[in-house]
């Protein structure tokens, strides 16, 4: 562990804001690029399904 | 060798093998990119001359390197689909290139918030980061040129036509530090060469840029999923997909019921 306290990590010697704004950014970018294309799997499932519902009755 | 090809590049195998990996792929890649990181924010010594801001290295040599090479992946499958027509490369070609475009904006943004403490500006127009501002438009333009028309195999085609024009221009991110004077530092990470830090430093970035390459096949496949599902909603084995995971009859009933039976216990 390279930090004393919760303090000291949050800081990073002044550099906190720069690391942590990469660092959320990232997380951002990689959990969108997932969660995106497994929303649209979902969606085609449902529209489908529904459409072949309504084509039934 | 070619049966194999045949088999695995054509959409159904494909879209049933992946549904099996992915679960451990993704898996694998959150466990690398967690442990990544974790190592890389924490335990890290921080660096001499840059003190904790090279925390920031751990996410942008990465990117960057996917950027690149996401690139280079989708303009082989852009050849592989001019040259041998198989649709599947096309299907990759447009997966890869919202993913491309992402990692690459994430390669220049967090380059930018590296550059203003280390560099004291966000941006410099040098030759490195000029060309992997071009590389990133070159991604949104293969988006915006596929979304512009209408025929999908004259979409293809034009797509896959500027993704391999688009190759020269790898080359020249990758030797603008060379080649040009810059604030960006020369490459300190090589597949061939011994890294130019300890190894306390380079260990995590290895991992992480194992992470990333894991996620980049992760999110390939579900992409290439869900393209294969619009592009093949016609044929039998998506119907019985749709039927199996779409809204079932029994989920609708089972709901009117269960909403019925709270209303009585009101």
């Amino acid at each position: 562990m390279q930090f004393e306290s919760l303090q000291e990590f949050i800081q990073m010697g002044g550099h906190g804001p720069y690391v942590f704004s990469v660092f959320i950014m990232s997380v951002l970018v990689l959990v969108g690029n997932v969660l995106r294309p497994l929303y649209q799997k979902k969606r085609f499932y449902l529209e489908q399904s529904g459409r072949r519902q309504r084509d039934q009755l | 060798m070619w049966k194999w090809i045949h088999k695995f590049g054509s959409p159904r195998p494909f879209f049933e093998i992946s549904e099996r990996c992915l679960p451990w792929l993704g898996g694998l890649a959150l466990l690398t990119l967690t442990v990544g990181s974790i190592w890389s924010l924490l335990f890290v010594p921080g660096d001499y001359q840059q003190g904790d801001a090279m925390r920031i290295m751990y996410m942008h040599v990465p990117a960057s390197i996917l950027a690149q090479s996401s690139y280079m992946m989708m303009a082989t499958a852009a050849a592989v689909f001019l040259i041998w027509r198989i649709k599947l490369a096309d299907v990759a070609v447009q997966a890869i290139a919202p993913i491309g475009a992402s990692i690459t904006f994430l390669a220049l943004a967090s380059g930018s918030i590296w550059g203003k403490p280390m560099w004291g500006t966000w941006w410099v127009w040098d030759a490195r980061l000029t060309s992997t501002l071009v590389l990133f438009f070159l991604f949104v333009g293969i988006m915006a040129l596929r979304s512009a028309m209408e025929n999908r195999n004259s979409a293809g085609r034009a797509t896959a036509i500027l993704a391999v024009v688009g190759v020269i221009n790898l080359p020249i991110i990758k030797f603008s530090v060379e080649w040009w004077n810059t604030l960006h530092q020369p490459a300190s990470f090589t597949l061939t060469e011994k890294p130019a830090m300890p190894v306390e430093m380079w260990l995590p970035l290895l991992v992480m840029v194992i992470g990333f390459y894991l996620f980049f096949f992760t999110a390939l496949l579900m992409r290439m999923q869900t393209q294969i599902l619009s592009r093949e909603y016609r044929s039998d084995w998506v119907a019985r997909l749709i039927e199996k995971n779409g809204i079932e009859k029994n989920g609708i009933e089972k709901s009117i019921k269960g909403k019925g039976e709270q209303n009585n216990a009101v």
